[in-house]
Parts: structure tokens; sequence; C-alpha cells
């Protein structure tokens, strides 16, 4: 074990790697289409405009609260920035079948994934959800938020907003 | 230690490797993977807890008075490569956790390859075959629940369509491994992909899957011969056409005697259906699944949550709210039968009922029995367990219960309706959800359980414990007074028509409980809230009298266990990072996250949590 940390530990300083922070691509993972099939999130993409991640679960009560208070100004949103919502799902196969039937009665008409196994949760190092990230047009990650408050959506779309304009988010 | 064992992964590795290399060519671009530069991320979490032994609430003195619980992960990505590790602390480990969390140390590695074809694992890895009957390694920090695997893994994409999984490794067992070596193949086929000039526009979707995973553990029982190698199998498939959904999975076991099974070799099988369909605005959702001596473990002598190779997820409704989720249903890993039915409706926006927003309203129903056993002693007496029938009047749970004692090689058959003992868990359900401005949104909810403590918490029908009835009821409002900025009143109550039944894990609460909360979120960095949760129908309303107090150093014989358990919560959310204190007394419980649940004891002190991820 010991000769695999080193290795590692070897790996990161002989890669003249990047400082911790923002502006990194998203990172590879497989994750589920409700139809079924497979798909890389590394692969997400939105011609350029910016997108929004957020990860949720069915028996995450706050998570379904930003999801649909972001759904009552989705269109608005879509219009104004052309931003797109990739909502994943981290239910695991206990209520993961729960997410198609939230998903078409709350009429969400968001991208939304299954990430079972929790593989790019991990990826992306979410310790508890609600998660909402934000990508910016070149598919760089610019920006998290870990939990929700009622009026949080407001302040995400300030900084979409921004992102389309060229400025600094704000926390 | 492990290196001959890695070295034997690694040339399986390179083997498949080369017997794969000809489909190289077919292989389609269908997923092209970006180039990821590099960069390097993580995350940490810190919870710790300063404890107050309080015998009345049946919070046990802590000697370390404060213990804690900390990780902290690292992963470095540089194109194709990535590597991670995982550091853990605990000193000691919070009350509710195992004890054996003791220490810290390295408990997660792995350096890792993915290509277009090819994705390449060597150390600790998560996985899961199908619904995961036959093999999910997972991981929950919550729980402190995770079975990684650490070992080697493959994963292949030699044709559009096709996946192909091979795992090999042993179990992360607290700071070490388990003994037993755990070997799988899965392999699922999108059809639709496969013969995509054919079918592949067709509206209706199909995947079928196959796993074969078995174990080895030597066995050196002076009494039986163990299996030392244990295989389980299964076939799957999934039709998805629109809003339709159905899937199934169905897994066997060969014998495998073991401490859960009381060392009986009957064989093990799981089914597993889960349809649904789903239009705009309505949805309907039945989960059922029949379970028999599915407990899957790397060492057979293991109990609780510790190397479980499968997982045996419980169809019963998940919740989030106190007292709702106070008696949660876990699986019963040695047999249940059990189902889930769903529907849900959302009022349209405008008309007279949905009012200006719509309103949801979801009705849901699940239940979970025990099997018809027959329950068999070896002709030496040495050894007691059950036989099974398929037979699904077990759906109804009571009566035609039958014993059958093997005496001298001949059976003796012996009815023992338990009438409401095989009946373990019962959900019916009612959320509705309404907004009625900008400003309040509402949730109400009714839930009427039964809950076999003896079952579901001691496991032994004879545990002395009455089954729990209970009516709940919940009502949550939000107030959102400006952008960011809400409070949020809720309120639950438990009711039970019986007043000295228990209903909490440790025995301390009995009867009718009430919580009340306020929230207020000042903007949207900082919170407060306060909670009672308050144990009002406790039958033991006390008679002590200052002196009973004063002379008796335990709990005395009458105090008044109409117990408050106040707490105080304080928090403070800042882009990924997020900081909460809270003070006061907790009731104990079960705390379940993804379908594992673990019982936290009664606690009264500070708590402190900490996470943050870059």
């Amino acid at each position: 074990m010991k000769k695999i940390i080193l290795l590692f530990v070897i790996a990161l300083f002989a890669s003249n790697f990047v400082v911790p922070g923002d502006g990194d691509k998203i990172p590879t993972a497989t994750i589920k289409k409700l139809d079924g099939s497979k798909i890389n999130a590394n692969t997400f993409s939105n011609d350029g405009k910016p997108m929004i991640i957020s990860f949720w679960a069915t028996w995450c009560k706050p998570c379904k609260k930003e999801l649909d208070a972001i759904a009552e100004e989705y269109e608005t949103w879509q219009k104004e920035t052309g931003v797109k919502l990739i909502a994943i799902s981290i239910d695991d196969i206990r209520s993961s079948a729960k997410v198609v039937t939230d998903v078409k009665t709350k009429g969400w008409k968001y991208e939304v994934y299954l990430d079972e196994n929790q593989d790019f949760k991990r990826a992306m190092n979410v310790n508890n959800v609600p998660h909402t990230f934000l990508i910016n047009g070149k598919g760089e990650i610019v920006w998290s938020h870990n939990s929700y408050t009622d009026g949080d959506e407001e302040k995400l779309y300030e900084n979409v907003k921004k992102l389309v304009k060229g400025e600094a988010l704000s926390h | 230690m492990t290196k001959p064992y890695l070295k034997s992964s690694l040339a399986a590795t390179f083997l498949l490797t080369f017997t794969l290399n000809p489909f190289n060519f077919f292989a389609q671009e269908t997923n092209p993977i970006q180039d990821l530069g590099s960069s390097v991320h993580g995350n940490f979490q810190i919870d710790a807890q300063y404890y107050n032994a309080d015998s009345l609430i049946g919070a046990p003195k802590v000697p370390e008075k404060l213990l804690s619980n900390a990780f902290g992960n690292i992963n470095f990505i540089k194109g194709k490569f990535s590597a991670g590790v995982r550091y853990e602390a605990y000193n000691n480990v919070k009350q509710g956790f195992l004890p054996q969390y003791k220490g810290q140390g390295i408990t997660n590695r792995f350096v890792r390859y993915q290509d277009k074809l090819f994705d390449v694992t060597v150390g600790n890895f998560y996985e899961m075959f199908g619904t995961g009957l036959t093999l999910r390694t997972y991981y929950e920090p919550g729980l402190l629940y995770d079975n990684s695997l650490d070992g080697a893994r493959i994963i292949s994409n030699p044709y559009k369509g096709i996946t192909l999984k091979g795992v090999i490794g042993k179990q992360r067992y607290f700071f070490t491994v388990g003994p037993g070596i755990v070997r799988g193949v899965d392999g699922e086929i999108n059809i639709n992909e496969l013969f995509d000039s054919i079918i592949g526009a067709s509206k209706t979707k199909f995947i079928i899957g196959g796993s074969f995973v078995s174990k080895y553990q030597s066995g050196q029982d002076p009494a039986l011969v163990l299996p030392e190698n244990v295989g389980c199998y299964s076939g799957r498939f999934n039709i998805i056409r629109d809003g339709f959904n159905i899937g199934a999975e169905y897994a066997y076991k060969i014998n495998d005697p073991s401490g859960d099974n009381k060392l009986s070799y009957k064989y093990g099988d799981a089914l597993y259906v889960t349809t649904s369909y789903a239009g705009d605005g309505y949805s309907f959702l039945f989960q059922g699944k029949r379970i028999d001596n599915m407990s899957y473990r790397s060492d057979r002598a293991e109990s609780l949550q510790n190397l479980l190779i499968n997982y045996l997820p419980a169809t019963t409704k998940q919740h989030a709210y106190t007292l709702l989720a106070l008696n949660p249903y876990a699986t019963q890993l040695n047999g249940e039968i059990g189902f889930m039915a769903e529907a849900q409706y959302k009022i349209k926006k405008g008309t007279p009922l949905g009012g200006k927003y719509g309103v949801e309203i979801t009705v849901n129903y699940s239940q979970a029995h025990g099997l018809q056993q027959y329950q068999v002693s070896d002709s030496a007496g040495a050894r007691t367990f059950y036989e099974t029938k398929w037979d699904f009047k077990e759906l109804t749970g009571k009566k035609h219960h039958v014993d059958s004692v093997l005496r001298n090689g001949e059976y003796t058959t012996q009815d023992v309706s338990f009438n409401d003992n095989y009946r373990y868990y019962q959900d019916f359900f009612i959320e509705i959800n309404k907004k009625f401005n900008k400003k309040v949104k509402a949730t109400f909810m009714y839930s009427h359980q039964f809950y076999n403590r003896n079952i579901i918490q001691a496991g032994s029908l004879n545990a002395g414990y009455k089954n729990l009835n209970s009516d709940l009821f919940l009502l949550d409002i939000t107030y959102k007074y400006k952008a960011g900025s809400a409070i949020r009143f809720e309120t639950q109550f438990l009711l039970t028509p019986s007043k000295d039944v228990v209903t909490t894990s440790n025995g301390v609460g009995k009867g009718n409980w009430a919580t009340g909360m306020i929230e207020w979120s000042i903007n949207s960095n900082f919170f407060v809230a306060i909670f009672d949760q308050w144990n009002y129908g406790n039958p033991q309303t006390g008679s002590a009298s200052f002196g009973d107090a004063l002379f008796s150093p335990f709990r005395p014989a009458a105090a008044d266990l109409r117990i408050h358990y106040y707490l105080l919560n304080v928090g403070y959310n800042s882009g990924p990072h997020r900081l909460a204190l809270s003070y006061g007394k907790q009731s104990a419980g079960i705390f379940c996250v993804g379908g594992v649940c673990r019982n936290v004891p009664a606690s009264n002190g500070l708590s402190l949590s900490l996470t943050s991820s870059f």
C-alpha cells in the first residue's frame, strides 16, 4: 500500500499541476440517461452557453424546492441567457425508479441523469445534496454552492447573467 | 501481503486487454472523451461532538467527552489518468457508529486510466452490477458504510451498445480488508445501440444484462464441510418506452452457510421488479421484491453492515422528517416479500383546485412481510435453520405459518400462526404540496405505519416488544419574506392508540410524540433553528419528589419521562463550504441514507459539522 501512495505522490509532483481552484473541466464519469443508455458526464455541452449542474435526490426536500423554484423561471432564464440545467439524481436503486415519475409529474424541463452508484458525485467531490455547479461556455467549472435556502435561485441566476456578460461571480 | 494478489490482478488486466483488442476496430466513438488537462480537487468533512451524560434520555457517559469523525478526499486528474486518496480519522469514533472505526489512516487509494475502449482501476473502487443483487460496493460517509473493493477493475465497451465489466479484490473492513476474495463479471447489452441500423430509431428501448460473482474464503470448520467458493449469478432486463418503464432482475446464490442464516445449506434467491408509467402531471410506480437467504458477505461469520457484497434495497417509502423516519424499515436479509405502489398527480395551474401554482398529491402504500418458513434441524440436532418455498400467500403476511422440525430423521410439522409476527412493516402515506402565492408554500403529510420492532430492530420474534401502530401528521409552512430570507414552521405528531408501546429505538420513548420547529434563514449564508421534540404521551408521568432525584444516582424509578428534546441549530454556508453547530438533546433514532440504516443513541451536548469541497 505504501508503494501505491508513494507512486501517487510522485505522480502529483511530477506533473506540473495547476493550483486547486476554479476553471477545471467536468471530470469523466459514466451516468445513465432516463432511456437507460449511458453517457459520459465529460461530454456535457451547451453550444458555448453556460450550464447549471444540480445534484439532487428524490428523498431530499430542499433539492426539490430548489428545482421547483428554478422550474418556474426556467423559460425566462433560457430566453435571456441560453443557460441549460442538468439535474443529476444521486438516488440509488432503492429510489432511482422514482426519478422519472417525479420529473414527469412536476413537469421539469431539465436534462435529467441518474448517478446510481454516485461515481459522478464522487468525481465532483460533492458531500451533500443539494450541490449546484455553474459551468461556463468553455465547459469549465467556475462556481459551486452547497445547500438551498428559499431565494438562492435568484443569486444563482445573477451569477449566470454575470457569466454571460463576463463579470466576476459572487458567492 | 497484497503484492502477489495485485500482480495476479494486473496479469488478468493485461490478458483481458489483449483478448479484447481485436474489437478495437469496431469501437464507436459515441462518447468522445475530452482532454481534461490536469487538475486537483477534493473535499473534507469534520464532525465533532461534546457529550454530556444524561441518564434520563438514555445518553451514555462518554469517557473521552469529545468524539470526532473526519475524512478528506483528494482527486488528481491528468489527461486520461486519475488517482485519488482518502484519509479518515476517528478520535474516537462518534456514538452510534461501530467502535472498530478507531484511529486514523488511508482507507481508499486508486489509480485509474480511461479511454474510449477501456476504463481500468487499480486500488479501491465502487461498482454496481445491475440493480446490485449480486454486487454493489458503495460509500456513504454519513453512515460510515464503505464496502469498497480493493483490487482491480476493468470496464470495456468493445462494441457499440456492449459494456463488459470485470472485478477482483478484497473488501474494505474498517482499516484493513476482509478475509474473502470477491470476483465478478458483468455484461450489459443495449439492444437499440447494438442493432442501431434496425431499431436504433425505435422509441422502445431494450437493455439486457447478466452477472456472475464468486467469493472465496477458506473453510476450516471441524464439524461442517463449508463451501469455499460461493457463486451468485443473475439476469436482468429493462424495457423503456416514453413514460413507460419496466425492469426486473433475478439472482440465485448457491448454498452459503453463514452466521446470518445459521449455517443453512439452502440456496438463496432474489427477485426485484420495478415498473412505472409517467405522463405530464401524473405517474404510477410499482416496486416488488422477494428475497430469500440472500445475505452475501465476503466473510461468512460477519454481521451488521460489514463486508456485504450485494445490496438488497428496502421497497418502502423513504421518509425525511424526524417523526416519520423515527422507525424506518430495514431489509431483512434472510427473507422477506414486499412491495410499494405510488401514484402522483399534479392538479394543473389555473384550475379551481389547483389555484395559481398547482397542487401536487402523492399517495403511497408499501409493506414487507416475512416468508413462510419451515424450521429444520439436522439429525444430530446441532443446527437449526429454515426452509422456504415460493408462495405468494406470503403477501398476506399472517397465518398459514408452518414449522416442521426434523427429529430422529422424521419431520414433525407444527402450525404456528403468529398472527402479526410475520407482518414486518406497512406504511400508507399521503403528501400534499401547495404553493399559495410567491411568499407562502406548505406541505401536508399523513402516514399510517405498522412497525414490527421485534424483527426490524431486534431480529427475533421473541424480543418482547409490542408492535407499533402509529398515525403521523406533518405540516411544513415556508414564508419567504424577501429574496434569500425565509421562515419555516414545521410541526409533526406521532399518535399511537397504545400508551405504553415503545416508540424510540432505545426504549425510553413511549406513546405519543409531537415536534415543533422554527427555522429562520436570515440570508442565503446564515440560518438559525429551534427544534423541540416532545414525548408528551409517555405513560411515566413521574411522581419523583426532590428527594428521589437527590438520593438516586441513576434514573429515579418514577422520573417524569415526558421529556422535551430541545435543539438549537446555527449554520453558515458560503459556496461549497458549510459550517453547522447544534446544542441540545437528541432522542435515540435510526438514521438511514440510501437504504442503509444505523442506530443513533440519544445524546445531549454540543456538536459541530464542517464540510467543504474544492
